[in-house]
Formats: C-alpha cells, sequence, structure tokens
C-alpha cells in the first residue's frame, strides 16, 4: 500500500500505539458450559474462542495412543465471517492445519501429560475475527481454556506476533502491518522458555536478537494480563461457590 | 445432533412429567428456555447476532457482496446460507464429523428463507439482470443442547434486521454500460425489512403430548418432531417432519396448530426487543462473549 507508513516519525502505528505497546486485552473464562474448559479472547480486534475437551479416553484410531502420556489434539478453524473477505471452508485448508500442528507442538511442551497416559486432550481453537496475530491469540485463548479445564501445566504459554520495520520491532501486530516480517513466539515466561518459534520474512541476521527480545518481553506482558483474568476468574467462582 | 445417553429411569420420568405439563427444569410444554440475544457482535460482517437459548449457542454472520442474478430470477437478489458445526458443540463434530448435520440444517434455512415471501429479494436487485446483492449467511453454532432450527432462526432474523447494505448509485457508464458508484459515507446504508421473516418451531411429540423447545434430554425420548416456520401474521409457511418414529395425522393437526400459536407470540417480543436494542444507539455497551 503505497504511502501508508507503518511506523511514523514520532513513533507511532496505524492505530496510534507506540512500537513496543500491545493492543487491549479483555478475557473470559468458562464461558460454555457443556465443555470441560472454555475461555474467549479479544486482543483488539482479533477474537479468538478456545474450548477444551478432556483428558477423556482415545476417540478414533485406538493405535495412536501413547502408552507413557496423553495425545494432544488440536484444531485450528476461522469463522467464515472472520476475515475481510468471506473464507469458503472454515477449516481443512493447508493453512489451518499448519495451525493445527503448530498449537500442537506448543502445547505438547506446556501441558503435564505424563500425567494422564493412554487419554486425549483436545484443543479446538475457533477465531471469530482476524485482524492481525491470529496464532498469537489463539494460544493465549488455549492456555486459558486450558486452565479452566483444570489440566496441569507446567507454565502459561503466552504468544505475541512481531515485526521489524524501520529498524524497530513492533510488539502485537495488526493485519495491516502484518504484510512485512512477522515472527510469532510462543513462551513459558516463568523459564523464559520458548515453545513454538515461526517466521516467514526475509530479515537480516544482525536484527534477530533484538526481535527476539521484543517478542519475548510482549509476552511476558501478555502473561500478566493472563494471570490477572485467571486471578480474577478464581475470585468470582469462588466467591459464587461460597467459599 | 448430538445425543446424549439416557437410562430408561429417566426416560420415564421426562415422560410422566410432560405428560403433567412439568418438565424437568420445571417449563410448561409451549415455554421457550432462557434466551439472550445480541445483535452487532462481529465488526467484520454487515450484519451479525449471537442467540444463547439455554446452552445452545449459535453465531450468525452476514456478509453482503455484489454479484450477478441468478438467471431465473433476473430482478432479485439471493442468499447463500452455509451452517458450520463446530468442533466447539461437541469432539464428534471435529475434521469432517459435523458436515453432515451442517448440510441438513443449510438445506431446511434455504427452503425457510430463500423465497420473495420470506425476504424482500426485489429490493436486493440493484440493475435487474446484472447487478444485485448477494447475501452470505453463515451459521456457527458453538453449543449444541437441542433445538437448533430455532435458535438459527431467530439468530438469524436478527441479524437480518441489524443488517446493513450501502447504498449505490447507478449511472451510464462512457461507454453506454452501467457504473455503480458507493457512497462514501460507511453510515449511509439501506435495512433490509424483517416483517415477514418467519421463525422456524420445532416441536417434539414425547409420549402423548408434544414440546416446544425441547432439551436433548427431552428428545431423546421422543420418537418424532415437527419443524415448521411460523411468520410474524401466524401463517406457517414450511413444514416437515423429522425422526425415525411415526405421526398420527391428529397429532400433526394439533402440533401444527400449537407451532402457530407459538410462533405467533415469539415474533412480537422479538421484534420489540430488537428495536430496543437498535434504540440504544451505536454507542452502546458490547457484551458478546465477555459478559
Amino acid at each position: 500500500m503505497a504511502g501508508l507508513e507503518l511506523l511514523s516519525d514520532q513513533g507511532y502505528r496505524l492505530d496510534g500505539r507506540k512500537a513496543t505497546e500491545l493492543r487491549k486485552v479483555q478475557a473470559r473464562m468458562g464461558v460454555f458450559a457443556q465443555a470441560d474448559g472454555s475461555a474467549y479472547i479479544e486482543q483488539g480486534n482479533t477474537k479468538a474462542l478456545a474450548v477444551v475437551y478432556g483428558p477423556h479416553e482415545m476417540r478414533g484410531s485406538r493405535n495412536r495412543t501413547l502408552h507413557d502420556r496423553a495425545v494432544i489434539n488440536c484444531q485450528y478453524s476461522m469463522a467464515t465471517f472472520s476475515t475481510a473477505e468471506r473464507k469458503r471452508r472454515p477449516h481443512g485448508d493447508r493453512k489451518s492445519t499448519e495451525m493445527s500442528l503448530h498449537l500442537k507442538q506448543t502445547f505438547e511442551a506446556a501441558v503435564m501429560t505424563q500425567l494422564y497416559p493412554r487419554s486425549q486432550i483436545d484443543i479446538y481453537v475457533k477465531v471469530l475475527q482476524a485482524d492481525g496475530g491470529n496464532y498469537s491469540v489463539c494460544v493465549n485463548a488455549a492456555t486459558l481454556a486450558i486452565i479452566d479445564a483444570g489440566i496441569p501445566m507446567r507454565d502459561y504459554v503466552c504468544a505475541c506476533t512481531v515485526g521489524f520495520v524501520d529498524e524497530t520491532p513492533l510488539a502485537d501486530l495488526c493485519f495491516a502491518e502484518e504484510s512485512g516480517s512477522s515472527l510469532a513466539l510462543a513462551l513459558l515466561p516463568r523459564g523464559g522458555q520458548i515453545a513454538l518459534l515461526q517466521m516467514d520474512a526475509r530479515l537480516h541476521q544482525d536484527h534477530l536478537e533484538a526481535l527476539m527480545e521484543a517478542a519475548m518481553t510482549a509476552c511476558k506482558g501478555v502473561s500478566k494480563v493472563l494471570d490477572e483474568v485467571v486471578r480474577r476468574h478464581l475470585q468470582e467462582v469462588s466467591v459464587l461457590t461460597g467459599e | 445432533m448430538a445425543t446424549v445417553q439416557l437410562s430408561e429411569a429417566e426416560k420415564v420420568y421426562v415422560l410422566h412429567g410432560i405428560r403433567d405439563d412439568l418438565r424437568v427444569d420445571g417449563r410448561s410444554c409451549e415455554d421457550y428456555r432462557h434466551m439472550e440475544i445480541e445483535t452487532d457482535v462481529v465488526s467484520n460482517t454487515d450484519g451479525s447476532a449471537k442467540v444463547t437459548l439455554g446452552h445452545t449457542a449459535v453465531l450468525v454472520g452476514i456478509k453482503v457482496e455484489m454479484g450477478k442474478p441468478r438467471p431465473a430470477q433476473p430482478a432479485e437478489g439471493y442468499m447463500e446460507f452455509f451452517v458450520d458445526c463446530s468442533a466447539n458443540a461437541t469432539p464428534e463434530f471435529e475434521g469432517r464429523g459435523g458436515e453432515e448435520l451442517g448440510m441438513e440444517l443449510t438445506n431446511t434455512l434455504y427452503r425457510v428463507f430463500n423465497n420473495k415471501r420470506s425476504v424482500d429479494l426485489a429490493s436486493l436487485c440493484i440493475s435487474p439482470g446484472e447487478h444485485c446483492w448477494l447475501l452470505y449467511v453463515d451459521v456457527l453454532l458453538l453449543q449444541c443442547d437441542g433445538n437448533l432450527y430455532d435458535g438459527i432462526s431467530i439468530a438469524i432474523k436478527a441479524a437480518l434486521f441489524n443488517t446493513k447494505i450501502p447504498k449505490v448509485l447507478i449511472s451510464e457508464g462512457e461507454d453506454g454500460g452501467t457504473e455503480i458508484e458507493l457512497s462514501d459515507d460507511p453510515y449511509d446504508c439501506v435495512r433490509l425489512s424483517v416483517d415477514n421473516v418467519p421463525c422456524i418451531v420445532t416441536l417434539c411429540k414425547v409420549g402423548p403430548r408434544h414440546v416446544v423447545d425441547a432439551t436433548l434430554q427431552e428428545k431423546a425420548c421422543s420418537v418424532a418432531s415437527l419443524i415448521m416456520a411460523v411468520t410474524p401474521a401466524g401463517t406457517c409457511t414450511c413444514m416437515r417432519k423429522v425422526g425415525g418414529g411415526s405421526l398420527d395425522p391428529e397429532s400433526i393437526f394439533e402440533m401444527t396448530e400449537a407451532g402457530k400459536r407459538v410462533g405467533r407470540a415469539l415474533h412480537g417480543p422479538l421484534t420489540a426487543l430488537l428495536r430496543q436494542e437498535e434504540a440504544l444507539g451505536p454507542t452502546r455497551q458490547k457484551v458478546g462473549f465477555l459478559g
């Protein structure tokens, strides 16, 4: 887009944020009563719903059962009205399958699967509105949903998508900013362990370290917000159950 | 539909209760569950609505696009439906598991809504034979606790009420072809009239009586159901019997009368609620899933 500056001279982005500022995060746990765990998160204009079923007996092919840990099964799908141009198939295309595999990889690093041998944990994520950072928002939603389901995890999994413009790393990209370089990072904040790192763009090697540092700081910021959401939810629930 | 396992004792309990006009959650046979409706929840769409009927949750998004009218009806626009039974509702819908139910729901929606008596399709025409508005109605099923048709039809009616179609100016182009100009102002739009849009009422036959808005438990005790589309005037536009059992012609007649009564009573409060929500203006607090 000619003439559209992603970072103005005064340091403001398209939506008025500064380079290291995250979008407004609003989240709620326990959205659906029928699922074992569910969560809804809004990061700016990107909205995602995550639902967790399990741990339960292995469905489908029994020979994929693992004798010493649980299998994590993820499905990423987008609502057909989530993108500016209508999407014809909610899931089943290459991008969604790839995202599902990434989510599986991310959560296998965090969930304590060895506590549930021979069982399956299903994580279903649905993007209701896509405005950049889809994968990261889904990871954050899924973390809250897993906590709502009561499945033990080593740590929160927080993710953020960062980009690089004019020698400055931009945290938490929106859709217009994603057309340049974008790096998605999923972090376990307490130990500083990276669960997933993905980038599809050209970036000079020298900038990589700065970009990763920015991503990790952004993820730690997200983890503070998620922690607050969990504690608030716990307080509400304990008030309702009279403890 | 996702089913629930019931023991024989539970079925007898439900049956006896319904016989005495007292259902498991205390409702009478013709009462709906607690319903929550909110419009304009997804900002990427031209119209959207979210309906929660007890534990059933449905989200409908409508996107308006310009296209060529169908050759059989050149002076009308049309609607395209798609129902996505997402895995959120139950793990059985993962991958392609929800496609069958989705197809069944989609086909019924086409029959009920996509005709000029339900929706004013002539108002969707821009220039006959060349351009028309095409409404893509996408239904997302988030939670399944029985009575999907009713929830979906109410959500579609609310979303159609909320849909804003941009105003277009048709002018003669240089080579004699028509030129279409979209108005610059994003708030300058046309609304659809939903006065004739029907709502679907599902009546399940449980024992000697019929119930409206059956939960999954009650559905498991029923032999067959009757799905009917009822307009605000009380006329029945579409009717179908589903389920493996057989129905007596007398009970079908009885259920039809009850369906018309229930349907007529549903439209009044629904339209009043939608207008009330509209009157709150664009600055109203949007709750969505956060409330």
